[in-house]
């Protein structure tokens, strides 16, 4: 079984057809590619998946799971991350605090326990806090842990809300235009990194991208979206080749 | 706070420790001495303003919880507060005292008979606020900013629409007179102490970093799993709770309370307490209520007429508020941060300030 | 109740409920443009009443050249406020721009207080305004005829500007999508002030109405008529400027009618409106007529 399976998911804004009969499978451990122009409804995919739209139509599932209906902390518990097309980091807390809130949801020790500060609880808090220096090391942000995320540079800002997302403990990993605003040094980077963490976390990506090459270099599988249809499906190197995916592409520009 | 560095090594952490917990102790230990001195040797009215110091402390720093570190603009802390003032003092007030206060619609049953010590009494101050808290909680929390405050403004209206008319509950427009005072600092004092240590623990663990996230962004908050309205309610209830037991002891402090006692002026104060001491610090919010108490007693003055050099000088109603407002606009329009922006309190930076300016990097 | 009781009551929940209806279409309208409840909206209802009594009392002008002038000096406060106390702030977080809205408010009745004493004035009204007209056993103040002619009439001249003219449709633009109409090179701020301008006039026209139906002038005068207001343009959807009148005429006749109908409630008279604005964020946070409530876009 796939572990995230759309079903004929349809999303309509008042008037506005956003997305049509989306099928979409995506199998443990792989890294996936959902790409198209501008307004063609790549983020809307991620917002009901996550659980922030809830689809007009369709079903939406991780291993077997309905996640149509949930709220998206529930999602997210269910181990589904996500970043954000416009960064959206907690501007004064540090950066240790971004990893620390990702990882709260894991937390077993009620407020009341930590408040009291009982053993347990304190343990946790410590056990917390070890793991996240762990993860800021992995991702190279261990230097700047007690910064406060809004002063990072924008390369580290788009590393740390990664970061946040992985604190969660996630099994999939939605990522929302993570090259965009990165020179291509920084790109190349990105892309290691990205490689580096669905290894060492056993993670399966799914991932919107404009960056053609970056998309065609890392994704096993891609998806096409224009204007809410899909129009192509399939590995790059075909789809890269289907005149629908040229039209759309080059129609646009 | 946490201040250091990865590098540190563990050996001189517990060391710091240690020293900043001792510090604390120490610190705590001179306050309470200075309380007791006080309570032997000062004068009736140094004695009440100490427990107003108290008082508004405990009632700022619960603000502070839901206002400062959530970021939710509750603007109804004066309907908590005369719930808790209420229910403290029809418990606390012996059953004669009742009887010939509430004249003219006897007080319902089971209160008409019960009297209860000062600590249970506050306790249920804070329960039955904390209840309405669970109550209005669904609701409120529906909304979100510019709908939330006017809500929580409302609270204020109704609790007092509901005081005037609820004859034999509270007596109606006439209220409760002769409350029993409060015979030590240690009452006042202790509730001050003990609210600023759960908030401030609270802040400082898992759900109110938590909390934080969600005034920054709510929904990367949710996205990272965070349960809004739980981490909300927590705060919102366990204020309101805070803001029963300060209301009880506010009452007994006054010993005459009425519907329009605590009017959104009250909430008002605490507002500004907050915005000064830099919204989102416990540390600004307990100095700035210190403060402002002073402050605010000082400023009495200017609206009471009084004799200078043998004239009558009339006092001048509002010219203290008038102040006080400038002074929120100000803040506001030009120092958003406040007097302490979001920083804590912590030995270690005290330490680094006062040895010349060299400030480690905690901020916390 | 029998017919001409009712008929009675529903003519003082019209008169009330347009008065509500007239200081929440100013408040829609600024909520339209700047997402932001202003605070001190109500408070320009007492500045317009207190301006009053004033250029009566002090001037002894004329009632409509008093009445005339309050508005316009409510309409200027109302820009002066925009300018000092929420411009700065426009890029601020919304926390920052609330509280200043509320320091706004408390400034404004506080000075009141200072400059006027807390002593509550008479408001003068002119004789033409008074008694009452007697149809058919109905009994109907000449006030409760002339306060839902003069709103009709401040609203409709406000539908003409907002609908009809250039301005009015920078002002929809602004409030549909502020940022891309500055980008266009429409002047923002302008637009804004006008409408502060015109929501401020109305406030000011409502003070006026209002002092004559309860002619007893303090500086808080304001705060209940502006909350519930405030409430009567939720309910009717806020930012929508039908919704607002719609919005008002029914919380006048719900508070009318549900003390005709129970007199021994009349305590909680004032608790209606805050009651009914929790039962309007349970069920149907959009209020009546209201698109969805400022959903953030991801
Ligand atoms: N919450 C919403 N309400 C109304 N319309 C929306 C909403 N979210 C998205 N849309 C509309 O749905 C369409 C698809 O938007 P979406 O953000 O999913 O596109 P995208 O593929 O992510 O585009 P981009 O590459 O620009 O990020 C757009 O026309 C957009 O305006
Ligand atoms: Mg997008």
């Amino acid at each position: 079984m796939a572990l995230l399976e759309l079903r004929q998911v349809g999303m309509r804004f008042g008037g506005l057809l956003a997305l049509e009969d989306l099928n979409l499978e995506v199998p443990e451990g792989g890294l996936y590619g959902l790409i198209g122009p501008n307004g063609a409804g790549k983020t809307t995919v991620f917002n009901l998946i996550s659980g922030f739209l809830r689809p007009t139509s369709g079903s939406i599932r991780l291993s077997g799971t309905e996640l149509v209906g949930l709220p998206p902390h529930r999602i997210t518990a269910l181990g589904v991350a996500r970043t954000f097309q416009n960064i959206r980091l907690f501007g004064e807390l540090t950066v240790l605090d971004h990893v620390l809130v990702g990882q709260h949801l894991r937390g077993r020790a009620r407020w009341w326990q930590a408040v009291l500060g009982l053993p347990g609880a304190r343990r946790e808090a410590r056990e917390q806090e070890r793991r996240a220096w762990e993860l800021l090391t992995a991702v190279g942000l261990a230097e700047v842990a007690h910064e406060p995320a809004g002063q990072l540079p924008y390369g580290h800002q788009r590393r740390l809300e990664i970061a946040r997302a992985l604190a969660t403990g996630p099994r999939l990993l939605l990522l929302d235009e993570p090259a965009a605003g990165l020179n291509p040094q920084e790109t190349r980077e990105l892309m290691t990194f990205l490689q580096d963490i669905r290894r060492r976390y056993g993670l399966t990506l799914l991932l919107i991208e404009h960056n053609l090459p970056l998309v065609m270099g890392l994704c096993e599988h891609l998806t096409v979206l224009d204007h809410g249809l899909t129009i192509a499906q399939g590995p790059p190197a075909a789809v890269q080749k289907d005149p629908a995916v040229i039209r759309a592409y080059i129609g646009k520009r | 706070m946490r201040g250091w560095r990865p590098g540190v090594r563990a050996s001189s952490l517990a060391a710091l420790m240690t020293r900043s917990t001792w510090l604390t102790l120490a610190a705590m230990a001179l306050l309470a001495l200075c309380l007791a001195a006080a309570e032997r040797f000062g004068n009736e009215y140094q004695v009440r303003l100490l427990h107003n110091v108290a008082v508004f402390i405990t009632l700022a720093v619960s603000y502070h919880l839901i206002n400062g570190v959530c970021g939710q603009l509750h603007l109804g802390p004066n309907a908590f507060i005369t719930l808790g003032a209420y229910t403290a003092a029809l418990l606390t007030l012996t059953p004669a005292e009742k009887a010939a206060t509430f004249l003219l619609t006897p007080l319902i049953w089971p209160l008409r008979e019960v009297s209860l010590p000062l600590a249970p009494a506050l306790l249920a101050g804070g329960l039955v606020a904390a209840g309405f808290g669970v109550l209005t909680g669904f609701p409120v929390f529906r909304v979100r900013g510019d709908y939330l405050a006017i809500v929580t403004l409302g609270f204020g209206e109704v609790v007092r629409v509901a005081a005037n008319n609820l004859q034999g509950l509270t007596n109606g427009p006439l209220g409760l007179k002769g409350l029993h005072p409060l015979d030590s600092l240690w009452w006042s004092w202790g509730v001050a102490g003990l609210t600023v240590l759960v908030v401030h623990r609270l802040k400082n663990s898992s759900f109110g970093r938590a909390m934080q996230a969600i005034r920054e962004d709510e929904t990367a908050a949710r996205a990272m799993g965070v349960d809004a309205f739980r981490h909300l309610m927590l705060a919102y209830v366990l204020s309101a709770f805070f803001f029963g037991v300060g209301g009880g002891l506010l009452a007994h402090l006054i010993t005459t309370i009425s519907p329009g006692l605590f009017s959104f002026f009250l909430t008002f104060q605490l507002l500004i307490i907050i915005v000064v001491g830099g919204l989102g610090s416990t540390t600004g919010a307990v100095l700035s209520a210190v403060f402002f108490t002073l402050a605010g007693e000082w400023l009495r003055v200017v609206e009471e007429p009084r004799q200078v050099f043998g004239l009558m000088v009339p006092g001048i109603p509002g010219l203290r508020l008038v102040i006080f407002s400038l002074l929120l606009l100000l803040v506001i329009l030009f120092f958003r941060r406040g007097l302490l922006g979001r920083r804590e309190f912590s030995w270690a930076a005290l330490g680094a300030w006062l040895s010349g300016g060299r400030r480690s990097k905690s901020r916390g | 109740m029998d017919g001409v009781t009712l008929l009675q009551q529903l003519v003082n929940g019209l008169s009330l409920g347009s008065l509500y209806a007239l200081i929440a279409v100013g408040y829609t309208m600024v909520y339209g443009i700047l997402r932001l409840i202003n605070f001190a909206h109500g408070d320009l209802i007492m500045v317009a009443a207190y301006a009053a009594v004033m250029g009566v009392g002090l001037f002894s002008w004329p009632w409509p050249v008093a009445a005339g002038v309050a508005v316009l000096l409510t309409g200027l406060v109302g820009v002066l406020l925009e300018r000092a106390a929420y411009r700065p702030l426009r890029r601020a977080p919304r926390i920052s721009l609330l509280i200043s809205a509320i320091a706004a408010s408390f400034l404004l009745e506080n000075l009141v207080l200072v400059l006027a004493g807390g002593r509550p004035r008479a408001f003068p009204a002119p004789g033409w305004l008074g008694g009452s007209l007697e149809l058919g056993g109905l009994y109907l103040p000449r006030l409760s005829l002339v306060i839902p002619a003069v709103t009709a009439l401040s609203v409709g001249a406000v539908f003409f500007l907002v609908y009809r003219t250039a301005t009015g449709r920078a002002m929809r633009a602004i409030a549909a999508d502020w940022e891309m109409v500055s980008l266009m090179g429409v002047d923002v701020n302008r637009i804004i002030s006008l409408t502060f301008l015109v929501g401020s006039l109305l406030a000011g026209v409502g003070g006026i109405l209002w002092a004559l139906k309860y002619p007893q002038v303090n500086p808080f005068l304001g705060i209940l008529p502006g909350l519930k207001a405030f409430i009567a343009a939720v309910l009717g959807g806020i930012g929508n400027l039908a919704g607002a009148v719609a919005g008002g005429l029914i919380l006048g006749l719900l508070e009318v009618l549900i003390v005709a109908a129970f007199p021994a409630w009349a305590g909680y008279r004032d608790a209606v409106a805050f009651g009914l604005l929790i039962v309007i964020l349970l069920v149907r946070p959009t209020g009546l007529w209201g698109e969805s409530l400022e959903e953030e876009k991801l």
